[in-house]
């Protein structure tokens, strides 16, 4: 077979499906290629895929159809044992009967790792998630951050070059939780390993990655960098699961260049910024961040559509306002303005105009599913 | 670095009031301890009622036997009860030195065993004796028959001169109190007999006549419900008037039938009157109470506590010289208790062998396949136990299934048919079989609870499948096992009717020993203390597992 992998992918999948039952496919023709040392998310609901996937890669399913590459080699018919891939899990999986030293030194044991070494990796993976002192303590007697970091350890005891964690934070509390996300990326960046993580946390996402895999019904939606995930959806589906979303429906009447007219269910006309629609007449959605729509008219550009819409709740969060309108039809369009001092406060019942920068209205397919 | 979980909380608010170094108080000033005892009573009197039916019924259907079989293990009363005065007289008697005994023992033993023979009680006491010498029931039996004899040389005496001594009346006059004649002959059959009283001073002048006769008289009013008026009395009483009027002087007495008594005491004087010693008297009833083992038999289990039935459990006996161990061809229960220990060992193992693949393999396969496995599983309960005992009769006997399909196949020789059944093989398979489910139950429960996050965890890590099992899997499924072996291993150590139908004479338990003492030789004490001893053991065990396993590592679920 010929190496057609790209010459600086350690980690490949080339269309990878899988199904469980025989009758459905859990994942549909799955490509993704990740060089070393990148830190990449898989994101999305539950059952989209992407747990099965990161088993596949770990080893614990076989893909039903294509190639699962690991630094050029194909992995399909290798057990999990012999792949050398670390694996944090969300119940942290630390064996019970076994010490936190126990547990570290376990993989290096069956690596037939001499004791003396043994020893001095241990100690070194336990400073590294500064839990030094406590080699002698049974898992049951830490707390849930603590058990945390011995998976992550443990995981990382035996130098692999790619780590594999399956919603590891899921179990912690927020604010735990935060912190445990800046320790893992700093750790990551700092040792150079091509992490894979998997989780339905967005803002975990967002914080954590240099890429994140937006999977919806067993493909992949969109494959890029957090602030472009964010700011320049590919579809209707990632711009509803990443952050806060407006949309409004409507039908195509203009395409010209990067710019067309949408013309709205109630006939108004808006400016956006054409996506994946293209031709006169499509059905579309359009979508609009709730912090980039424009309250007034001075900051708006010369001819600019713009929205009349009606003030139904006036929220105070503390940074921000969050205003719900209704804007053609949809009671459920939410604004936020940052709290300054000459910001205005909406009162219910008013009447304003809203309008947007074209480039901020993204029409979208009408639907994803 | 630490995190939230391990910083002490911080308290915040007001701290309870406390009265100086005093204990917390709560708001209206009593101490905090007391009122939350009161705020929890009425749940602790609920909790309480609820499991007070139960706790009840276990009290009078389990702590109650075992306490009453504890007490049985080294109760002894019966020689004291049926033999008081001979115990008394025999105080002095050296065991270990032999011999026949005094006079004055055989005096007493007259009239204990007469009395006993009365009461029917000699029989009783003569299966007791047996269980320590062999011959001792037939011993009683024909002296109860012939204990009489002794009596009648006096009564018969009596009778000729005066035929009155033979009659039930004047007896009634001579010893009883007027005023209950007077009672006696108007009672009309109704309700309570006037009991017996004797008159003030016939006890002065004749002892032992006043105490047999006292004796006879309460025993017939309560035990047969005659009146001492009409019935003549037992020739014991002749023995004993004879012993006083021989001992002591009657001419001073002067009450009702004191010329029947002085005629009686005049021809006692003379050199006319025949007597017998009690010795002889027992010599001719049979020579065994001239030797000297009945009365070392009698004396050593004169106490009221004995450790003879513990003794015996251990294949020991009590001698006059303390206790020793029998001869080789009479012991038994050492063996016994070994083979139990044995076979119970080797059936728990059988069991965890059999078992561990299918509780592992019912904790890994999806529920509907697992329902149907686990129902399989749980067939022999829902089959009476003597039915599947039976089956295995069936299929291991010599003309059973598997010896006619192993003759068949050609494997075995028609002549030659493998002996499986009442044998310990035999024994072996069936209580495998009979207790396999009590083994596979709790390991599986403690199997499902192992998560699947642990094997690939481990595999992950690099582990092979070899590996993962063992360091990783089976560790976290000893609590199972553990569970499930003290179930088996101690239900097979009490194990009874398995065993009896199939265990032959070689796969007998010592339970199987234990009901032939409880239905069979009736020897209640042996039983119970054999039964004391399995619970020792059973005990010694679990706190033996405790230590080295430790008793938390045990799951029964969860």
């Amino acid at each position: 077979m010929p190496d057609t992998s790209n010459s600086d992918a350690f980690v490949e999948f080339e269309r990878v499906q899988k199904s469980y039952d025989g009758v459905q496919l859990v994942v549909k023709d799955l490509n993704l290629t990740m060089p070393k040392g990148e830190f990449l998310t898989m994101l999305g609901p539950s059952g989209s895929g992407k747990t099965t996937c990161l088993m596949m890669l770990a080893g614990f399913e076989t893909a039903t159809y294509g190639d699962i590459r690991l630094d050029g080699k194909p992995i399909n018919n290798i057990p999990p044992h012999k792949r050398g891939i670390g694996m944090v899990f969300q119940n942290y999986a630390l064996f019970p009967h076994m010490t936190i030293a126990e547990n570290l030194s376990f993989p290096l044991e069956v690596r037939k790792i001499g004791k003396s070494d043994r020893e001095a990796k241990v100690k070194r993976a336990l400073d590294m998630v500064e839990m030094g002192a406590f080699g002698g303590r049974r898992p049951a007697q830490l707390s849930g951050g603590q058990q945390q970091r011995i998976a992550l350890a443990r995981a990382l005891v035996f130098e692999p070059e790619l780590v594999l964690m399956d919603e590891p934070l899921g179990a912690l509390d927020k604010q735990l939780r935060e912190k445990m996300q800046f320790e893992i990326t700093h750790l990551a960046h700092r040792l150079g390993i091509t992490v894979v993580y998997v989780t339905h946390d967005q803002t975990e996402a967002l914080t954590m990655s240099d890429r994140v895999a937006v999977f919806d019904d067993g493909r992949i939606q969109q494959l890029a960098p957090p602030d472009e995930l964010y700011e320049k959806p590919q579809n209707s589906f990632v711009a509803q699961f990443i952050g806060e979303n407006n949309t409004l429906e409507g039908t195509i009447r203009e395409i010209k260049g990067d710019r067309c007219v949408v013309q709205l269910d109630d006939g108004e006309l808006i400016d956006a910024k054409p996506v994946n629609v293209s031709k006169v007449g499509e059905r579309t959605r359009v979508s609009i961040r709730p912090e980039r729509v424009e309250i007034n008219k001075d900051r708006l550009q010369e001819g600019a559509h713009t929205l009349k819409a009606e003030v139904l709740e006036f929220i105070y969060m503390g940074d921000i306002f969050r205003t719900r309108l209704k804007v053609a039809g949809n009671d459920e369009f939410v604004i936020k303005t940052r709290n300054a001092p000459d910001q205005v406060r909406l009162e219910p019942g008013t009447q304003i105009e809203i309008g947007w920068l074209p480039d901020d209205c993204r029409a979208l397919d009408a639907s994803s599913k | 670095m630490s995190d939230a979980a391990t910083e002490p909380d911080k308290i915040t608010g007001a701290t309870p009031d406390r009265a100086d170094n005093g204990p917390v108080l709560s708001a209206d000033g009593t101490p905090l301890k007391r009122s939350l005892n009161r705020a929890l009573r009425a749940q602790k009197i609920r909790a309480l009622a609820l499991i007070a039916p139960l706790l009840l019924f276990v009290l009078v259907s389990f702590i109650a036997p075992i306490g009453d079989m504890l007490f049985r293990s080294v109760e002894n009363q019966i020689v004291r009860d049926t033999m008081p005065r001979t115990v008394e007289a025999l105080a002095d008697y050296d065991a270990a030195a032999g011999g026949v005994p005094r006079d004055e023992v055989f005096e007493a033993a007259y009239y204990d065993v007469f009395f006993a023979a009365e009461r029917k009680d000699h029989t009783r006491l003569g299966s007791r004796l047996n269980y320590e010498q062999t011959g001792a029931s037939s011993l009683f039996r024909k002296s109860g028959r012939g204990i009489d004899d002794i009596g009648e040389v006096y009564q018969d005496q009596f009778e000729d001169l005066n035929g009155d001594w033979d009659e039930a009346r004047p007896w009634a006059e001579l010893m009883g109190d007027p005023d209950w004649i007077a009672e006696q002959e108007g009672w009309d059959g109704d309700g309570r007999m006037p009991a017996f009283e004797l008159r003030s001073e016939i006890a002065e002048i004749l002892p032992r006549t006043a105490e047999t006769y006292s004796i006879f008289a309460r025993f017939m009013q309560r035990e047969e419900g005659d009146s001492p008026l009409e019935e003549e009395p037992w020739s014991v009483v002749h023995t004993a008037l004879y012993q006083d009027l021989a001992a002591g002087d009657v001419s001073s007495y002067s009450g009702p039938r004191a010329d029947m008594l002085r005629a009686a005491d005049e021809l006692v004087a003379s050199p006319d009157f025949k007597t017998i010693s009690f010795r002889d008297g027992f010599e001719e009833i049979d020579e065994d109470w001239v030797a000297p083992e009945i009365w070392q038999t009698i004396k050593t289990y004169s106490p009221a506590y004995t450790s003879g039935y513990f003794l015996n459990s251990i294949d020991m006996q009590k001698t006059p010289e303390g206790p020793a161990l029998r001869d080789e061809d009479e012991r038994i229960y050492g063996l016994l208790f070994q083979r139990t220990m044995f076979m119970s060992l080797v059936i728990t193992l059988s069991c965890i062998l059999l078992g561990y693949p299918i509780a592992y393999l019912l904790s890994n396969l999806p529920s509907s396949k697992a329902n149907l496995l686990m129902i399989l599983v749980l067939l022999p309960f829902w089959t009476s136990l003597l039915v599947r005992t039976s089956a295995w009769k069936v299929m291991l006997q010599q003309q059973g299934v598997i010896n006619d399909t192993l003759v068949w196949l050609g494997l075995v020789a028609d002549d030659a048919r493998l002996t499986m059944i009442n044998n310990q093989f035999g024994t072996i398979v069936a209580m495998t079989h009979i207790l396999l489910p009590f083994m596979i139950l709790p390991m599986y429960s403690v199997m499902s609870t192992i998560p699947p996050s642990y094997v690939r965890a481990a595999k992950s890590l690099g582990a092979t499948n070899w590996t993962t099992f063992w360091r990783v899997y089976f560790p976290q499924s000893v609590p199972g096992i553990g569970a499930g072996s003290i179930l088996v291993f101690i239900l097979s150590i009490g194990y009874y009717i398995t065993p009896e139908i199939v265990g032959g004479t070689s796969g007998i338990f010592i339970s199987n020993r234990i009901a032939y003492h409880i239905s069979s030789s009736l020897n209640w004490g042996l039983a119970a203390a054999l039964g004391t001893i399995l619970l020792v053991v059973v005990l010694v065990l679990y706190w033996a597992y405790d230590r080295i396993v430790g008793i938390d590592n045990v799951k029964l679920g969860g």
